[in-house]
């Protein structure tokens, strides 16, 4: 019996020639990457342990995300915390306000990561870079620290599923759909432990900042991994942002899949998750008004350039509706300055949105933009659990950057069609 | 290795956001996130709960965010096993590192409610609801994991390499 991609990834990575599902293998490490909410707490971790040095200072990345520019007095400690540990410990990539984003829009920005590459990332997010071929999941910061320590890390060989991507999708449906069509199928926990391999005719018609997306909310299905296979457009993707070499897996033709799904992009529309769970999906034009007090655009899951030009192409010269706050957080420098560029920035300010700097903050309640009890928002993020964003009794609906854009314009929850008529 | 108390019961999805919820991260201190634990699903759990008490949950306990804060706070707070029917998958790995014992038993789960008294144990996988007077098979660690738990973690698992 062959193996799936993530599976070669995983044997290659363990010195084996192959592996199978529910095998325990240990598997050497190509990045550790953290943030400024788990990485103190790993750091504390490694001071308890024999070695107190990582295993190659240019293979451990530390990102200031979550809480920066500092919130708050223990948030500054934490930051602190990991810049003196990466001062300490000689890091190469240590991103801090001025070169920092949201991590998992910048590490492939930066080429930290390439095909064929096995990753941790203490951020249940750390998925998001199977969009380059490459193995990489969220662990917490225990793992972190023994992976900072051994450059190894222990994993069970996950099982599969396959996703089969046909089609093409319409004018506003987006990467964004796409992944939530698919949790909203197999619900939060269908891929429970196992990879979600996605592949097929219709990945040519999925930009690179499409993939991302997807793959950054494989673990919203529960999953270990998401991937895709590596074309042309991610071989020049990371031509262009990587020296590093990289390695084409491909799936054995005979490889085990406990499930295969078709999914017919043309046939997707603007979807839409309600609260409190990402499962809970619907598509726009199914459900009657929903009033919203907030919309956010931006996160790890839809920060990238190709999201602020959606949503730029719907605000542009329109105005945000009365009542309704709008804020647009770019999720890297580089994002920001070619929104800034392009004249996307403009647009969002003229439109009534607010522009901030790089930060996870609103995603998880941190700051930027909490909700008060009764309060809803729509959202270009990831999680729209009981409390996410603020108050327990406030609601996020989960959607794409064209939908959370014309939500902000009708001050309901809205597809961009709306707009067209 | 024995667990002993009374039972805290959950449903499905109980996600790490309601465990530990995000405006409380900004510290690394268990016993003060311990504080805070299962706020946003039960306020009134951290005055009620006593050293060695057992939360049941039903299907994907622990999804959403990877914070360690997260099986953290549910240690600190006294909680001396979770059992669920199933767990999401970095919850698991980041119990079993930090040394909360974890157990997966859809019979438990199902049959178990809130206020019962359960013993757990962990060589044999058995859990005992003192209350109903029934037992219910849960699955025991591979052998790889119960080195880490009986190392006491992963970090000393690591330094006794």
């Amino acid at each position: 019996m062959g193996m799936t991609m993530t599976q070669k990834i995983l044997a290659a990575h363990a010195g084996l020639s192959e592996v199978r599902a529910g095998q325990l293998i240990e598997a050497d490490l190509d990045l550790v990457m953290g943030n400024d909410i788990t990485s103190p707490v790993a750091i504390n971790e490694m001071k308890k342990m024999k070695n107190q040095g990582v295993f190659d200072r240019d293979k451990v990345a530390l990102v200031m995300d979550h809480f920066i520019p500092n919130k708050d007095i223990k948030s500054a400690e934490n930051c602190k915390c990991c810049r003196e540990f990466a001062a300490r410990q000689e890091l190469t990539n240590y991103f801090d306000v001025g070169e920092m984003g949201i991590e998992h829009a910048l590490v492939p920005e930066k080429g930290l990561v390439v095909a064929g590459d096995a990753v941790i990332g203490a951020d249940s997010h750390t998925c998001t870079y199977g969009a380059l071929g490459a193995f990489s999941t969220g662990v917490g910061s225990t793992d972190m620290a023994a992976g900072m320590v051994t450059g190894k890390a222990w994993f069970k060989v996950p099982a599969a599923l396959k996703f089969e991507l046909v089609g093409k999708p319409s004018k506003w449906v987006s990467g964004k759909d796409v992944i939530l069509h698919i949790i909203g199928m197999i619900g939060v926990d269908g891929a429970l432990y196992k990879s979600m391999e996605f592949t097929g005719s219709g990945v040519k018609n999925l930009s690179m900042d499409d993939r991302f997306t997807i793959c950054n909310m494989a673990i919203e299905a529960g999953g270990k991994n998401g991937i895709f296979p590596v074309d042309e457009q991610a071989e020049e993707y990371m031509k262009e942002h990587s020296a590093r070499p990289y390695t084409v897996y491909e799936a054995d033709p005979d490889a085990e899949y406990e499930a295969v799904y078709t999914i017919d992009l043309s046939a997707l529309k603007p979807t839409v998750s309600f609260p409190h769970l990402p499962e809970n999906t619907r598509e726009t034009g199914t459900f009657g008004e929903v009033k919203i007090d907030q919309a956010v655009i931006g996160s790890c899951t839809n920060g990238r350039i190709s999201d602020m030009r959606m949503a730029a192409q719907i605000l542009k010269g329109r105005k945000v509706a009365r009542g309704v706050r709008c804020i647009v957080i770019p999720a890297t420098q580089n994002v920001y300055l070619q929104a800034l560029r392009e004249g996307l920035i403009e647009t969002f300010i003229e439109a009534g949105a607010v522009v901030s700097t790089p930060t996870c903050g609103p995603c998880l309640g941190g700051y930027m933009g909490i909700l008060a009890a009764g309060e809803r928002c729509v959202s270009t993020t990831n999680r729209n659990f009981v409390g996410r964003m603020g108050h327990v009794d406030s609601e996020v609906y989960l959607a794409s950057p064209a939908v959370a854009a014309a939500s902000a314009v009708t001050g309901r929850i809205s597809s961009p069609c709306e707009l067209e008529d | 290795m024995k667990a002993n108390g009374s039972v805290f019961k959950y449903g499905d999805n109980v996600d790490t956001d309601v465990i530990i919820p995000a405006r409380y991260l900004n510290s690394t201190e268990g016993a003060e996130l311990a504080k805070h634990c299962m706020e946003d699903i039960d306020k009134e759990f951290i005055q009620k709960v006593h050293p060695g008490d057992i939360i049941v949950a039903k299907k994907n306990f622990g999804c959403g965010s990877s914070r360690e804060h997260a099986p953290l706070a549910i240690k600190c707070a006294g909680v001396s096993c979770v059992i669920a029917e199933t767990f999401a998958r970095i919850f698991y790995r980041n119990a079993i590192n930090i040394g909360l014992p974890i157990i997966e038993c859809p019979e438990a789960s199902a049959r178990i409610d809130g206020g019962d008294r359960v013993e757990v144990d962990f060589d044999s996988g058995v859990i005992t609801n003192v209350t109903k007077g029934e037992t219910y098979q849960g699955q025991a660690f591979p052998p790889f994991m119960q080195g880490i738990i009986s190392a006491g973690g992963l970090v000393n698992y690591i330094n006794a390499k």
